[in-house]
Protein backbone atom coordinates (compact mmCIF):
# COMPACT_ATOMS: atom_id res chain seq x y z
CA UNK A 1 0.00 0.00 0.00
CA UNK A 2 1.46 3.30 -0.77
CA UNK A 3 2.26 5.39 1.70
CA UNK A 4 0.52 8.60 1.92
CA UNK A 5 3.10 11.03 2.56
CA UNK A 6 4.53 9.64 -0.69
CA UNK A 7 1.30 11.40 -2.42
CA UNK A 8 1.54 14.61 -0.77
CA UNK A 9 3.71 16.98 -2.97
CA UNK A 10 4.88 20.37 -1.57
CA UNK A 11 3.51 23.68 -2.90
CA UNK A 12 6.62 24.23 -4.70
CA UNK A 13 6.99 20.38 -6.54
CA UNK A 14 3.16 21.30 -7.47
CA UNK A 15 4.00 24.66 -9.24
CA UNK A 16 6.91 22.98 -10.82
CA UNK A 17 5.20 19.95 -12.59
CA UNK A 18 2.06 22.77 -13.09
CA UNK A 19 4.89 24.45 -15.14
CA UNK A 20 5.91 21.36 -16.93
CA UNK A 21 2.55 21.01 -17.90
CA UNK A 22 1.78 23.90 -19.49
CA UNK A 23 5.32 23.86 -21.19
CA UNK A 24 4.31 20.61 -22.68
CA UNK A 25 1.43 21.54 -23.56
CA UNK A 26 2.56 24.57 -25.26
CA UNK A 27 5.13 22.55 -27.53
CA UNK A 28 2.22 19.87 -28.32
CA UNK A 29 0.25 23.00 -29.58
CA UNK A 30 3.12 24.28 -31.42
CA UNK A 31 4.08 21.07 -33.02
CA UNK A 32 0.52 20.48 -34.33
CA UNK A 33 0.82 24.05 -35.72
CA UNK A 34 4.06 23.06 -37.26
CA UNK A 35 5.99 25.79 -35.68
CA UNK A 36 8.34 25.63 -33.52
CA UNK A 37 8.18 27.39 -29.68
CA UNK A 38 11.13 29.56 -30.35
CA UNK A 39 10.03 30.99 -33.60
CA UNK A 40 6.31 33.04 -33.49
CA UNK A 41 3.97 32.42 -36.92
CA UNK A 42 4.40 35.22 -39.54
CA UNK A 43 3.00 38.64 -38.77
CA UNK A 44 2.29 41.45 -40.71
CA UNK A 45 1.31 45.42 -40.61
CA UNK A 46 -1.82 46.48 -42.15
CA UNK A 47 -3.72 48.97 -42.27
CA UNK A 48 -7.37 49.51 -43.70
CA UNK A 49 -10.47 51.50 -42.75
CA UNK A 50 -13.28 50.51 -41.19
CA UNK A 51 -16.78 52.37 -40.74
CA UNK A 52 -14.86 55.47 -41.62
CA UNK A 53 -12.15 54.91 -39.12
CA UNK A 54 -8.53 54.44 -39.86
CA UNK A 55 -7.27 51.20 -38.00
CA UNK A 56 -3.75 49.43 -37.98
CA UNK A 57 -2.94 46.28 -36.70
CA UNK A 58 0.05 43.41 -37.11
CA UNK A 59 -1.35 39.95 -37.39
CA UNK A 60 -0.36 36.75 -37.57
CA UNK A 61 -1.00 36.44 -41.83
CA UNK A 62 -3.16 33.70 -40.96
CA UNK A 63 -5.62 36.12 -39.75
CA UNK A 64 -9.01 36.16 -41.65
CA UNK A 65 -10.89 39.52 -41.81
CA UNK A 66 -13.60 38.38 -39.97
CA UNK A 67 -11.46 37.30 -37.20
CA UNK A 68 -9.29 40.76 -37.30
CA UNK A 69 -12.96 42.58 -37.37
CA UNK A 70 -13.98 40.48 -34.68
CA UNK A 71 -10.89 39.48 -32.19
CA UNK A 72 -8.83 42.54 -32.84
CA UNK A 73 -11.12 45.48 -33.53
CA UNK A 74 -13.84 44.04 -31.32
CA UNK A 75 -16.59 44.67 -33.96
CA UNK A 76 -18.47 41.77 -33.04
CA UNK A 77 -21.44 42.28 -35.43
CA UNK A 78 -20.25 40.05 -38.48
CA UNK A 79 -20.92 36.62 -37.41
CA UNK A 80 -18.59 33.69 -37.60
CA UNK A 81 -21.43 30.82 -38.60
CA UNK A 82 -19.64 28.15 -40.94
CA UNK A 83 -16.02 30.00 -41.55
CA UNK A 84 -16.41 28.28 -45.50
CA UNK A 85 -18.05 31.04 -47.09
CA UNK A 86 -20.83 28.92 -47.20
CA UNK A 87 -23.76 30.61 -44.83
CA UNK A 88 -23.16 34.69 -45.48
CA UNK A 89 -22.81 35.69 -41.93
CA UNK A 90 -19.76 37.10 -41.76
CA UNK A 91 -20.78 39.23 -45.02
CA UNK A 92 -19.40 43.23 -44.85
CA UNK A 93 -19.25 45.25 -47.71
CA UNK A 94 -15.39 46.09 -48.56
CA UNK A 95 -14.59 48.75 -51.32
CA UNK A 96 -18.19 49.33 -52.29
CA UNK A 97 -18.99 45.22 -52.94
CA UNK A 98 -20.38 42.35 -50.65
CA UNK A 99 -18.08 39.45 -49.55
CA UNK A 100 -17.34 36.86 -47.02
CA UNK A 101 -15.27 38.13 -44.92
CA UNK A 102 -14.29 34.52 -43.55
CA UNK A 103 -13.50 33.70 -46.69
CA UNK A 104 -10.11 36.51 -47.14
CA UNK A 105 -7.22 37.23 -45.34
CA UNK A 106 -6.95 40.71 -43.69
CA UNK A 107 -3.45 41.47 -44.60
CA UNK A 108 -4.95 41.15 -48.57
CA UNK A 109 -7.13 44.63 -47.54
CA UNK A 110 -4.18 47.04 -47.44
CA UNK A 111 -5.68 50.28 -47.99
CA UNK A 112 -9.51 49.17 -48.20
CA UNK A 113 -12.85 50.85 -46.94
CA UNK A 114 -14.68 47.75 -45.02
CA UNK A 115 -17.83 48.57 -44.19
CA UNK A 116 -19.49 46.31 -41.35
CA UNK A 117 -22.75 46.03 -39.66
CA UNK A 118 -21.67 48.46 -36.99
CA UNK A 119 -21.22 51.23 -39.69
CA UNK A 120 -24.61 50.36 -41.47
CA UNK A 121 -26.12 52.28 -38.72
CA UNK A 122 -26.67 52.84 -34.86
CA UNK A 123 -29.16 52.13 -32.43
CA UNK A 124 -30.26 55.81 -32.71
CA UNK A 125 -30.38 55.94 -36.35
CA UNK A 126 -30.73 52.77 -38.04
CA UNK A 127 -29.80 52.36 -41.86
CA UNK A 128 -33.61 51.62 -43.73
CA UNK A 129 -32.30 48.58 -43.95
CA UNK A 130 -32.22 47.75 -40.62
CA UNK A 131 -35.15 49.18 -39.41
CA UNK A 132 -37.50 47.54 -42.61
CA UNK A 133 -35.84 44.34 -40.92
CA UNK A 134 -37.21 45.21 -37.38
CA UNK A 135 -40.25 46.30 -38.73
CA UNK A 136 -40.94 43.32 -41.30
CA UNK A 137 -39.44 40.65 -38.39
CA UNK A 138 -36.78 39.49 -40.63
CA UNK A 139 -35.07 37.56 -38.43
CA UNK A 140 -35.81 34.86 -35.12
CA UNK A 141 -32.46 34.01 -33.52
CA UNK A 142 -30.56 37.25 -35.14
CA UNK A 143 -27.01 35.20 -35.51
CA UNK A 144 -27.31 35.58 -39.67
CA UNK A 145 -28.84 39.57 -39.31
CA UNK A 146 -25.31 41.37 -39.77
CA UNK A 147 -24.33 39.21 -42.67
CA UNK A 148 -28.50 39.41 -44.16
CA UNK A 149 -28.53 43.00 -43.75
CA UNK A 150 -25.32 44.26 -45.36
CA UNK A 151 -26.13 41.70 -48.49
CA UNK A 152 -29.15 42.98 -48.69
CA UNK A 153 -28.05 46.78 -48.97
CA UNK A 154 -25.31 45.62 -51.49
CA UNK A 155 -27.77 43.49 -53.54
CA UNK A 156 -30.15 46.34 -53.76
CA UNK A 157 -26.94 48.54 -55.05
CA UNK A 158 -26.27 45.11 -57.15
CA UNK A 159 -29.64 45.39 -58.75
CA UNK A 160 -29.45 49.05 -59.53
CA UNK A 161 -26.08 48.66 -60.73
CA UNK A 162 -27.89 46.12 -63.55
CA UNK A 163 -25.77 43.33 -62.87
CA UNK A 164 -27.44 40.49 -64.64
CA UNK A 165 -28.26 37.05 -61.68
CA UNK A 166 -29.14 33.54 -62.78
CA UNK A 167 -33.26 34.60 -62.69
CA UNK A 168 -32.68 37.80 -65.14
CA UNK A 169 -34.90 37.30 -68.37
CA UNK A 170 -32.59 39.11 -70.43
CA UNK A 171 -29.43 39.64 -70.44
CA UNK A 172 -29.44 43.05 -72.57
CA UNK A 173 -32.18 44.53 -70.68
CA UNK A 174 -31.89 45.64 -67.01
CA UNK A 175 -32.89 43.29 -63.64
CA UNK A 176 -35.62 44.59 -61.69
CA UNK A 177 -36.30 44.24 -57.99
CA UNK A 178 -38.29 41.28 -58.50
CA UNK A 179 -39.20 38.78 -55.90
CA UNK A 180 -37.25 36.48 -57.63
CA UNK A 181 -34.33 38.27 -58.22
CA UNK A 182 -33.83 39.32 -54.43
CA UNK A 183 -34.52 35.45 -53.85
CA UNK A 184 -31.85 34.31 -56.67
CA UNK A 185 -29.00 37.21 -54.92
CA UNK A 186 -29.87 36.33 -51.48
CA UNK A 187 -29.35 32.63 -51.72
CA UNK A 188 -25.43 33.10 -50.05
CA UNK A 189 -27.24 34.01 -46.70
CA UNK A 190 -28.69 31.08 -45.13
CA UNK A 191 -31.20 31.81 -41.78
CA UNK A 192 -31.67 28.80 -40.26
CA UNK A 193 -35.22 30.24 -38.52
CA UNK A 194 -36.34 30.47 -41.95
CA UNK A 195 -36.97 34.43 -41.72
CA UNK A 196 -36.71 34.63 -45.66
CA UNK A 197 -39.80 35.81 -46.34
CA UNK A 198 -39.76 38.75 -43.78
CA UNK A 199 -36.29 39.69 -45.29
CA UNK A 200 -37.77 39.38 -48.53
CA UNK A 201 -40.59 42.29 -47.46
CA UNK A 202 -38.27 43.95 -45.53
CA UNK A 203 -35.83 44.30 -48.89
CA UNK A 204 -38.94 45.07 -51.17
CA UNK A 205 -39.96 47.96 -48.85
CA UNK A 206 -36.44 49.58 -49.02
CA UNK A 207 -36.48 49.54 -52.96
CA UNK A 208 -39.68 51.53 -52.76
CA UNK A 209 -41.70 48.66 -54.90
CA UNK A 210 -44.75 46.65 -53.92
CA UNK A 211 -43.99 42.71 -52.45
CA UNK B 1 -4.04 26.77 -40.79
CA UNK B 2 -0.56 26.17 -41.04
CA UNK B 3 1.85 29.59 -40.89
CA UNK B 4 2.74 30.99 -44.35
CA UNK B 5 4.35 33.99 -45.39
CA UNK B 6 2.88 36.28 -47.32
CA UNK B 7 3.81 39.17 -50.13
CA UNK B 8 2.43 41.31 -52.64
CA UNK B 9 3.72 41.02 -56.00
CA UNK B 10 3.75 43.94 -58.70
CA UNK B 11 4.15 42.72 -61.94
CA UNK B 12 3.37 38.77 -63.45
CA UNK B 13 6.95 37.96 -63.81
CA UNK B 14 8.06 38.87 -60.43
CA UNK B 15 5.24 36.71 -59.30
CA UNK B 16 6.02 33.91 -61.44
CA UNK B 17 9.69 33.83 -60.08
CA UNK B 18 8.82 34.74 -56.46
CA UNK B 19 6.90 30.99 -56.87
CA UNK B 20 10.15 29.23 -57.74
CA UNK B 21 12.22 31.20 -55.05
CA UNK B 22 10.22 30.11 -52.51
CA UNK B 23 9.24 26.23 -52.28
CA UNK B 24 6.14 25.89 -51.39
CA UNK B 25 4.48 28.43 -52.24
CA UNK B 26 0.96 29.23 -54.12
CA UNK B 27 -0.53 32.83 -55.67
CA UNK B 28 -3.78 33.50 -54.10
CA UNK B 29 -6.34 36.03 -56.13
CA UNK B 30 -9.71 35.70 -54.19
CA UNK B 31 -9.04 32.70 -52.16
CA UNK B 32 -12.06 31.75 -52.09
CA UNK B 33 -11.25 28.45 -52.58
CA UNK B 34 -7.23 28.36 -51.53
CA UNK B 35 -8.36 29.44 -48.03
CA UNK B 36 -11.28 27.17 -47.58
CA UNK B 37 -8.88 24.50 -48.72
CA UNK B 38 -5.51 25.59 -46.23
CA UNK B 39 -8.23 25.80 -43.25
CA UNK B 40 -8.96 22.48 -43.50
CA UNK B 41 -5.03 21.89 -44.49
CA UNK B 42 -5.69 20.11 -47.40
CA UNK B 43 -3.49 23.03 -48.83
CA UNK B 44 -0.42 24.11 -47.04
CA UNK B 45 1.68 27.09 -48.69
CA UNK B 46 4.85 27.67 -46.50
CA UNK B 47 4.24 31.65 -48.42
CA UNK B 48 1.40 33.30 -50.28
CA UNK B 49 2.28 35.53 -53.07
CA UNK B 50 -0.70 37.79 -53.28
CA UNK B 51 -1.39 38.80 -57.30
CA UNK B 52 -4.44 41.05 -56.35
CA UNK B 53 -1.95 44.18 -57.62
CA UNK B 54 -0.81 42.94 -61.06
CA UNK B 55 -3.14 45.15 -62.69
CA UNK B 56 -4.64 42.08 -64.82
CA UNK B 57 -8.59 43.34 -64.48
CA UNK B 58 -9.62 44.50 -67.79
CA UNK B 59 -11.55 43.40 -70.27
CA UNK B 60 -10.15 43.84 -73.86
CA UNK B 61 -11.16 43.50 -77.50
CA UNK B 62 -8.54 41.50 -79.37
CA UNK B 63 -6.95 42.73 -83.14
CA UNK B 64 -9.08 39.52 -84.53
CA UNK B 65 -12.46 40.66 -83.18
CA UNK B 66 -12.39 38.00 -79.82
CA UNK B 67 -12.00 39.43 -76.58
CA UNK B 68 -8.90 39.49 -73.71
CA UNK B 69 -10.01 38.68 -70.01
CA UNK B 70 -7.65 39.40 -67.44
CA UNK B 71 -6.70 36.79 -64.89
CA UNK B 72 -7.87 39.31 -61.93
CA UNK B 73 -11.62 40.40 -63.58
CA UNK B 74 -13.69 39.52 -61.25
CA UNK B 75 -16.52 36.68 -61.92
CA UNK B 76 -19.59 39.67 -60.99
CA UNK B 77 -17.67 41.94 -62.98
CA UNK B 78 -17.38 39.25 -65.75
CA UNK B 79 -20.87 38.20 -66.09
CA UNK B 80 -22.15 42.01 -66.48
CA UNK B 81 -19.68 42.88 -68.95
CA UNK B 82 -21.73 44.38 -71.58
CA UNK B 83 -19.41 42.75 -74.52
CA UNK B 84 -19.67 39.33 -72.82
CA UNK B 85 -23.51 39.99 -72.10
CA UNK B 86 -24.30 40.50 -75.80
CA UNK B 87 -21.60 38.40 -77.90
CA UNK B 88 -21.23 35.31 -75.05
CA UNK B 89 -24.19 35.46 -73.48
CA UNK B 90 -23.53 31.60 -72.35
CA UNK B 91 -20.50 32.81 -70.41
CA UNK B 92 -22.38 35.13 -68.48
CA UNK B 93 -24.91 33.12 -67.78
CA UNK B 94 -23.08 30.31 -66.81
CA UNK B 95 -20.92 32.39 -64.28
CA UNK B 96 -24.35 33.89 -62.74
CA UNK B 97 -24.84 30.31 -62.49
CA UNK B 98 -22.41 29.17 -59.91
CA UNK B 99 -21.40 30.33 -56.35
CA UNK B 100 -23.18 33.15 -54.38
CA UNK B 101 -23.16 36.64 -54.73
CA UNK B 102 -20.49 37.45 -52.20
CA UNK B 103 -18.03 34.62 -53.64
CA UNK B 104 -18.80 35.80 -57.54
CA UNK B 105 -17.61 39.47 -56.00
CA UNK B 106 -14.33 37.78 -55.16
CA UNK B 107 -13.57 35.13 -57.12
CA UNK B 108 -11.47 35.84 -60.07
CA UNK B 109 -11.42 34.70 -63.83
CA UNK B 110 -8.19 32.62 -63.39
CA UNK B 111 -8.73 31.12 -59.61
CA UNK B 112 -12.29 29.89 -60.99
CA UNK B 113 -10.52 28.07 -63.51
CA UNK B 114 -7.76 26.64 -60.95
CA UNK B 115 -11.03 25.63 -58.66
CA UNK B 116 -10.72 22.07 -57.10
CA UNK B 117 -12.81 19.49 -56.74
CA UNK B 118 -15.58 19.18 -54.54
CA UNK B 119 -15.63 15.69 -54.18
CA UNK B 120 -16.69 14.94 -50.17
CA UNK B 121 -13.66 12.25 -49.72
CA UNK B 122 -11.36 15.23 -51.18
CA UNK B 123 -12.52 16.88 -48.26
CA UNK B 124 -12.23 14.58 -45.65
CA UNK B 125 -8.72 14.33 -44.44
CA UNK B 126 -9.63 10.95 -43.13
CA UNK B 127 -10.56 9.38 -46.11
CA UNK B 128 -8.29 7.87 -48.59
CA UNK B 129 -7.45 10.42 -51.47
CA UNK B 130 -5.56 10.28 -54.08
CA UNK B 131 -5.77 13.44 -55.04
CA UNK B 132 -4.91 14.77 -51.71
CA UNK B 133 -2.42 11.94 -51.15
CA UNK B 134 -1.29 10.39 -54.06
CA UNK B 135 -1.09 6.65 -53.51
CA UNK B 136 -3.34 6.83 -50.92
CA UNK B 137 -6.41 5.39 -52.44
CA UNK B 138 -9.75 6.37 -53.72
CA UNK B 139 -12.32 6.27 -51.00
CA UNK B 140 -15.24 7.50 -53.41
CA UNK B 141 -14.95 4.43 -55.73
CA UNK B 142 -17.36 2.14 -53.84
CA UNK B 143 -18.72 5.05 -51.31
CA UNK B 144 -21.21 7.99 -51.62
CA UNK B 145 -20.83 9.16 -55.40
CA UNK B 146 -24.20 10.64 -56.66
CA UNK B 147 -22.00 14.17 -57.30
CA UNK B 148 -19.00 12.30 -58.91
CA UNK B 149 -17.90 11.97 -62.65
CA UNK B 150 -19.47 9.48 -64.96
CA UNK B 151 -17.16 9.86 -67.82
CA UNK B 152 -13.50 10.43 -68.22
CA UNK B 153 -12.66 8.47 -64.73
CA UNK B 154 -10.30 6.48 -63.70
CA UNK B 155 -9.54 3.37 -61.50
CA UNK B 156 -7.67 6.44 -58.99
CA UNK B 157 -10.19 8.62 -59.20
CA UNK B 158 -13.87 9.40 -60.27
CA UNK B 159 -14.18 13.27 -58.58
CA UNK B 160 -15.36 16.08 -61.36
CA UNK B 161 -14.10 19.62 -61.91
CA UNK B 162 -17.02 21.28 -60.53
CA UNK B 163 -16.78 24.80 -62.13
CA UNK B 164 -19.31 26.25 -64.38
CA UNK B 165 -17.19 29.23 -66.28
CA UNK B 166 -14.66 26.86 -67.68
CA UNK B 167 -17.64 24.85 -69.29
CA UNK B 168 -18.63 28.20 -71.37
CA UNK B 169 -15.13 28.66 -72.30
CA UNK B 170 -14.51 25.12 -73.25
CA UNK B 171 -17.77 25.52 -75.50
CA UNK B 172 -16.35 28.72 -76.52
CA UNK B 173 -12.76 27.58 -77.37
CA UNK B 174 -10.93 30.06 -75.23
CA UNK B 175 -6.97 30.21 -74.74
CA UNK B 176 -5.51 30.09 -71.30
CA UNK B 177 -2.35 33.10 -71.45
CA UNK B 178 0.59 32.85 -69.22
CA UNK B 179 3.64 33.90 -68.01
CA UNK B 180 6.34 31.15 -66.67
CA UNK B 181 8.78 32.13 -64.07
CA UNK B 182 11.55 32.66 -66.86
CA UNK B 183 9.46 35.30 -68.06
CA UNK B 184 8.43 33.19 -71.19
CA UNK B 185 4.65 33.81 -72.38
CA UNK B 186 2.96 30.97 -73.41
CA UNK B 187 -0.74 30.12 -74.64
CA UNK B 188 -2.74 27.09 -73.63
CA UNK B 189 -6.09 26.04 -75.59
CA UNK B 190 -8.98 25.16 -73.06
CA UNK B 191 -8.75 22.04 -74.09
CA UNK B 192 -6.03 21.02 -72.87
CA UNK B 193 -6.31 23.30 -69.48
CA UNK B 194 -7.80 20.50 -67.39
CA UNK B 195 -6.18 16.83 -67.28
CA UNK B 196 -8.12 13.97 -67.21
CA UNK B 197 -7.25 11.89 -63.96
CA UNK B 198 -5.57 8.73 -65.26
CA UNK B 199 -3.05 7.70 -62.95
CA UNK B 200 -2.04 11.13 -61.14
CA UNK B 201 -5.10 12.71 -60.32
CA UNK B 202 -3.21 15.38 -58.40
CA UNK B 203 -2.40 17.10 -61.32
CA UNK B 204 -5.43 18.85 -62.47
CA UNK B 205 -3.72 21.34 -65.09
CA UNK B 206 -1.49 22.43 -67.73
CA UNK B 207 0.24 24.95 -65.91
CA UNK B 208 4.31 23.81 -64.62
CA UNK B 209 5.49 24.98 -61.68
CA UNK B 210 5.18 28.68 -61.09
CA UNK B 211 3.39 29.28 -64.47
CA UNK B 212 0.70 32.53 -63.51
CA UNK B 213 -1.87 32.73 -65.57
CA UNK B 214 -2.89 36.29 -67.39
CA UNK B 215 -5.82 36.17 -69.12
CA UNK B 216 -8.28 34.35 -70.97
CA UNK B 217 -8.92 35.15 -74.59
CA UNK B 218 -12.31 34.34 -76.42
CA UNK B 219 -12.59 34.36 -80.15
CA UNK B 220 -14.75 35.72 -82.07
CA UNK B 221 -18.50 35.11 -81.19
CA UNK B 222 -20.06 32.73 -82.85
CA UNK B 223 -23.66 34.34 -83.46
CA UNK B 224 -26.56 31.91 -82.64
CA UNK B 225 -28.81 31.39 -79.78
CA UNK B 226 -26.67 30.92 -76.31
CA UNK B 227 -28.15 29.19 -73.46
CA UNK B 228 -26.40 27.56 -69.85
CA UNK B 229 -28.82 24.77 -68.21
CA UNK B 230 -27.66 23.99 -64.89
CA UNK B 231 -29.53 21.24 -62.83
CA UNK B 232 -28.80 20.93 -59.38
CA UNK B 233 -30.11 19.97 -55.85
CA UNK B 234 -31.58 23.26 -55.02
CA UNK B 235 -32.66 26.80 -57.50
CA UNK B 236 -29.43 28.48 -56.28
CA UNK B 237 -26.07 28.23 -54.96
CA UNK B 238 -25.23 24.69 -54.97
CA UNK B 239 -22.91 22.27 -57.69
CA UNK B 240 -24.18 21.43 -60.87
CA UNK B 241 -25.77 17.50 -61.18
CA UNK B 242 -25.33 18.46 -64.81
CA UNK B 243 -24.87 21.30 -66.86
CA UNK B 244 -25.22 22.03 -70.78
CA UNK B 245 -23.58 24.90 -71.92
CA UNK B 246 -24.63 25.42 -75.74
CA UNK B 247 -24.62 27.77 -78.90
CA UNK B 248 -27.62 27.04 -81.58
CA UNK B 249 -27.64 28.49 -84.94
CA UNK B 250 -31.01 28.93 -86.63
CA UNK B 251 -30.55 26.02 -89.04
CA UNK B 252 -30.38 23.37 -86.00
CA UNK B 253 -26.09 23.29 -86.07
CA UNK B 254 -24.28 24.20 -83.04
CA UNK B 255 -21.92 22.89 -80.07
CA UNK B 256 -22.33 21.93 -76.85
CA UNK B 257 -19.89 21.14 -73.79
CA UNK B 258 -21.68 19.59 -70.57
CA UNK B 259 -20.40 19.95 -66.71
CA UNK B 260 -20.83 18.28 -63.89
CA UNK B 261 -19.95 14.50 -65.22
CA UNK B 262 -16.46 14.58 -65.87
CA UNK B 263 -12.43 15.57 -64.61
CA UNK B 264 -13.09 18.99 -66.57
CA UNK B 265 -15.69 20.02 -69.22
CA UNK B 266 -17.15 17.74 -71.76
CA UNK B 267 -17.08 17.96 -75.14
CA UNK B 268 -17.16 15.69 -77.76
CA UNK B 269 -16.52 17.11 -81.65
CA UNK B 270 -18.62 13.89 -82.94
CA UNK B 271 -21.53 14.94 -80.87
CA UNK B 272 -21.23 18.59 -82.37
CA UNK B 273 -21.83 17.28 -85.52
CA UNK B 274 -24.84 15.45 -84.31
CA UNK B 275 -26.96 18.67 -83.38
CA UNK B 276 -29.18 18.75 -85.90
CA UNK B 277 -30.35 15.37 -85.43
CA UNK B 278 -31.39 15.92 -81.83
CA UNK B 279 -30.58 15.10 -78.02
CA UNK B 280 -30.38 11.48 -78.02
CA UNK B 281 -28.04 11.71 -80.99
CA UNK B 282 -26.11 14.18 -79.16
CA UNK B 283 -25.89 12.80 -75.77
CA UNK B 284 -24.83 9.27 -77.30
CA UNK B 285 -22.21 10.57 -79.11
CA UNK B 286 -21.46 12.44 -75.72
CA UNK B 287 -21.18 9.86 -73.32
CA UNK B 288 -19.79 6.52 -75.31
CA UNK B 289 -17.55 4.69 -73.10
CA UNK B 290 -19.44 6.21 -69.68
CA UNK B 291 -19.02 4.21 -66.22
CA UNK B 292 -20.99 5.61 -64.30
CA UNK B 293 -21.77 3.95 -60.51
CA UNK B 294 -24.86 2.68 -59.23
CA UNK B 295 -25.00 6.59 -57.28
CA UNK B 296 -24.62 8.45 -60.45
CA UNK B 297 -25.66 6.15 -63.22
CA UNK B 298 -29.02 8.77 -63.29
CA UNK B 299 -26.66 11.47 -64.91
CA UNK B 300 -26.85 9.81 -68.13
CA UNK B 301 -30.28 9.76 -69.08
CA UNK B 302 -30.29 13.71 -67.34
CA UNK B 303 -27.80 14.66 -69.75
CA UNK B 304 -29.61 13.79 -72.73
CA UNK B 305 -33.50 15.03 -70.87
CA UNK B 306 -30.84 18.76 -70.09
CA UNK B 307 -30.02 18.41 -73.84
CA UNK B 308 -33.31 17.74 -74.69
CA UNK B 309 -34.64 21.04 -73.07
CA UNK B 310 -32.24 23.13 -74.39
CA UNK B 311 -32.62 22.37 -77.45
CA UNK B 312 -36.84 23.06 -76.95
CA UNK B 313 -36.14 26.08 -75.42
CA UNK B 314 -33.60 27.42 -78.45
CA UNK B 315 -36.52 26.25 -80.94
CA UNK B 316 -38.78 28.67 -78.84
CA UNK B 317 -36.51 31.75 -78.63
Amino acid sequence: MTCSSELELSRRGLLAAGAATAAMTQVSVADAQGVSPSKPPPAMHVSFTVNGKRRELTLDTRTTLLDALREHLQLTGSKKGCDHGQCGACTVIVDGTRINSCLTLAVMHEGAKITTIEGLGTPERLHPMQAAFIKHDGYQCGYCTPGQICSAVAVLGEIAAGIPSHVTASLTGKPGVTNDEIRERMSGNICRCGAYSNILEAMTEVAGTRA
Amino acid sequence: MKPFTYERATTPAEAAAAVVRQPGSRFIAGGTNLLDLMKLEIETPAHLIDVNGLKLDTIEPTPDGGLRIGALVSNTNLAADQGVRRDYGVLSRAIVAGASGQLRNKATTAGNLLQRTRCPYFYDTNQACNKRRPGSGCAAIGGYSRQLAIIGTSDACIATYPGDMAVAMRLLDATVETVQPNGAARTIPIADFHKLWGKTPHIETALTNGELITAVTLPRPLGGTHVYHKVRDRASYAYALVSVAAVIQRDGTGRVAIGGIAPKPWRVEAADHAMPQGAKAVASRLLAGAKPTHDNAFKVPLVERTLAAVLAETRAA
